[in-house]
């Protein structure tokens, strides 16, 4: 081999040695959280540390939603059930929200336009967690402290200006001549949305979807100041319910934030297919 | 199958007018072509017809109704549109059925439609393929099919060629030609390539600045310019423009020859008054190398500067009293540099403007 060429395989090694290394800085947690989630706690505390699991079942799984022999005192199954609602619903209204919005700014002339899309950005530019003593005022005075309805407000409201603003773009990309080509094709506005500017856009309204769906799934500074009981908290919150005064169950914990990962993990998953970049080519000369 | 009609219609954004109240009448059947340089006006008159753009003021009728407060899907037109606008998630065969789905027609009268259509532009075979799967001028043919298969009442063009190569923008516009003599309906196509105007229209409109400079069947149009924009507009090469006087019953070309007024000419200038004085390339010819008409000639003998072989033609550049013009030479030869030859110049044909209206002194 000529040194040029074993010059250009040391580099590949060497890129390949960091790609690892960063993808093992990446990817550990994660996986360490999830191997955890199906080992017993004894296991998972032996010292000297166990690498290499030797008992591997859903024991944790059973125990915490409710089935088996042994019961943890934790309403997974509640806290399960407000996440998805609270999620899907706040995901449900600001994409709606969005798709409205993204639509507007992005055929519309209007007054203040470009102001209005600003201050937008602006508001996602203030930290969570800034609001969430002024949030945890109004919310007790208007009742929504501990109800999903508030959480669901507060999500949507974080969530919008996101959707908006990407929503806009993918609705820039369909040249808006297709649309003027359903009018006179002989729809109305309506449906030459729903038929032409709609589907072509579905990929970044997809996209926006899964990013207010984890945004609102995996959020825990709000929720745990908005949330009290088992009306209203969130898995994210619930995970917390694991540490006692003088135990952490941190194979309980750990096989709920499996629990918390699945379902973010097979939604991505399902929507990716729509998340096909470059579907309008084609319709209009480029 | 109907007629359109403008009547004084205006368009403005805002402060600024665009379209200063055109007149415009197109009978059914008609190929009307609007042409003029970019940002006159003319896709917003189209638009305007097809209902996506407001009008300000005036009225259009389509079929002897007023459609101004009609939307575009109740004024039974058909559109192309420059950049073809076919819908990409759909192939072939829903992109042309998709207009008469959206009326609910029974669907065996859609594929019916739909296969007459592509027979028509011969495109049977691409029905199943999605517009990024087509070249340019396939994908124009479905944007053509589109509009046929709705039988609309009048066909809208928006520069439909304008995204084609040379080569297939020639053998698409003999397309657009056969299809109105197969289809039979009113046409209003817009486009700025006077050659295009110039072979498909039964009637041109030229349209400068939102107004109308002349309307005219291509003919009377080319051979009667009505002002200096649509002589020099019209024509390719352009047409040569010259600052001259009238003294002594013929033109005098500033820095330049005095050429006579054909005798029986008939002009509305006076002695003495500064016109502008237009040659159309084909008029200026080495003598032995025009087509000649017959009409009385003016020999003059000039140096050829540089000289653009193209095939079946040529044309010589050379100057008239220190301006460039360029003249035609059929059946050309090579010609080398700083050659002085004799040229013909047709009388006949030579256009009178007044140099301060720039409208054509022209009689009758």
């Amino acid at each position: 081999m000529s040194a040029a060429g074993l010059q250009r395989r040391a580099g590949e090694v060497a890129s390949w040695i960091v790609t690892f290394l960063l993808m093992l800085v990446i990817c550990l947690p994660g996986m360490w959280v999830v191997l955890t989630g199906f080992r017993p706690n004894g296991e998972v505390l032996a010292k000297p540390a166990v690498w290499i699991p030797e008992v591997f079942n859903l024991d944790n799984f059973a125990k915490i939603f409710g089935f088996g022999a042994e019961q943890i005192a934790i309403p997974v199954p509640a806290y399960f059930s407000n996440s998805l609602i609270i999620a899907l619903t706040s995901t449900f209204v600001a994409l709606l929200i969005g798709m409205s919005g993204g639509y507007a700014f992005a055929r519309f002339r209007f007054r203040h336009k470009n102001r209005l899309f600003l201050g937008l950005m602006l508001a996602r530019t203030v930290p969570g967690i800034a609001l969430s003593l002024p949030l945890f005022m109004i919310w007790s005075r208007i009742g929504l402290i501990d109800a999903k309805l508030g959480l669901i407000i507060v999500y949507v409201a974080l969530n919008v200006p996101f959707t908006i603003w990407l929503i806009d773009g993918f609705f820039r990309q369909v040249p808006q001549e297709l649309s003027e080509a359903a009018l006179v094709d002989g729809c109305n506005r309506w449906k030459a949305f729903w038929k032409i500017e709609f589907p072509l856009a579905k990929s970044g309204i997809a996209a926006a979807g899964i990013f207010a769906f984890l945004t609102s799934w995996n959020e825990y500074a709000l929720a745990s100041q908005l949330t009290r009981s088992t009306d209203s908290k969130t898995l994210p919150v619930g995970l917390m319910d694991f540490t006692a005064q003088f135990t952490i169950d941190w194979a309980g914990m750990s096989a709920m934030a499996v629990i918390i990962i699945v379902p973010a993990l097979v939604l991505t998953f399902l929507v990716q297919k729509h998340l096909i970049a470059g579907l309008t080519f084609g319709g209009v000369k480029g | 199958m109907a007629d359109i009609k403008l009547e004084s219609v205006v368009k403005r954004y805002g402060r600024s007018q665009v379209v200063h109240g055109i007149d415009l009448e197109i009978a059914h059947n008609e190929f009307l072509v609007l042409v003029g340089p970019s940002g006159c006006g003319k896709s917003t008159i189209l638009r305007m017809i097809a209902g996506l753009e407001e009008i300000t003021g005036g009225e259009i009728m389509i079929g002897g109704n007023v459609v101004n407060d009609l939307p575009p899907r109740k004024r039974n037109i058909s559109m192309v549109f420059q950049n073809y606008a076919l819908y990409p998630h759909m192939n072939v065969r829903e992109n042309l059925g998709f207009g008469l789905k959206i009326a609910k027609l029974p669907e065996d009268k859609v594929t019916e439609r739909v296969k007459e259509a592509a027979e028509i532009l011969g495109m049977s075979d691409l029905l199943d393929r999605i517009p990024a799967e087509l070249s340019g001028g396939q994908r124009q043919r479905v944007a053509m099919g589109r509009a046929i298969v709705r039988h609309p009442d009048a066909f809208l063009f928006d520069e439909p060629l304008s995204n084609l190569d040379a080569k297939l923008r020639t053998q698409m516009r003999t397309e657009i030609k056969k299809l109105h003599q197969k289809v039979e309906t009113t046409i209003v196509y817009v486009t700025h390539d006077q050659v295009e105007a110039m072979t498909l229209a039964d009637r041109i409109v030229v349209i400068k600045d939102g107004r109308i400079e002349q309307m005219g069947t291509p003919m009377e149009v080319f051979a009667r310019p009505a002002n200096v924009f649509v002589g020099s507009f019209i024509g390719s090469p352009p047409m040569n423009l010259l600052p001259a006087a009238v003294r002594g019953g013929a033109i005098q070309i500033e820095g330049g020859v005095t050429v006579p007024l054909p005798p029986g000419r008939q002009v509305n200038a006076q002695e003495g008054q500064e016109i502008v004085l237009g040659i159309r390339p084909d008029d200026l010819t080495p003598v032995g190398h025009g087509i000649s008409e017959g009409g009385p000639a003016f020999a003059l003998k000039l140096e050829v500067e540089f000289a653009e072989l193209l095939g079946m033609e040529a044309i010589l550049y050379t100057r008239v009293g220190g301006r460039e013009v360029q003249a035609k030479m059929f059946d050309p030869r090579e010609i080398s540099e700083g050659a002085v030859m004799e040229f013909n110049l047709s009388l006949n044909n030579l256009h009178l403007f007044d140099a301060k209206t720039q409208i054509s002194l022209e009689r009758g």
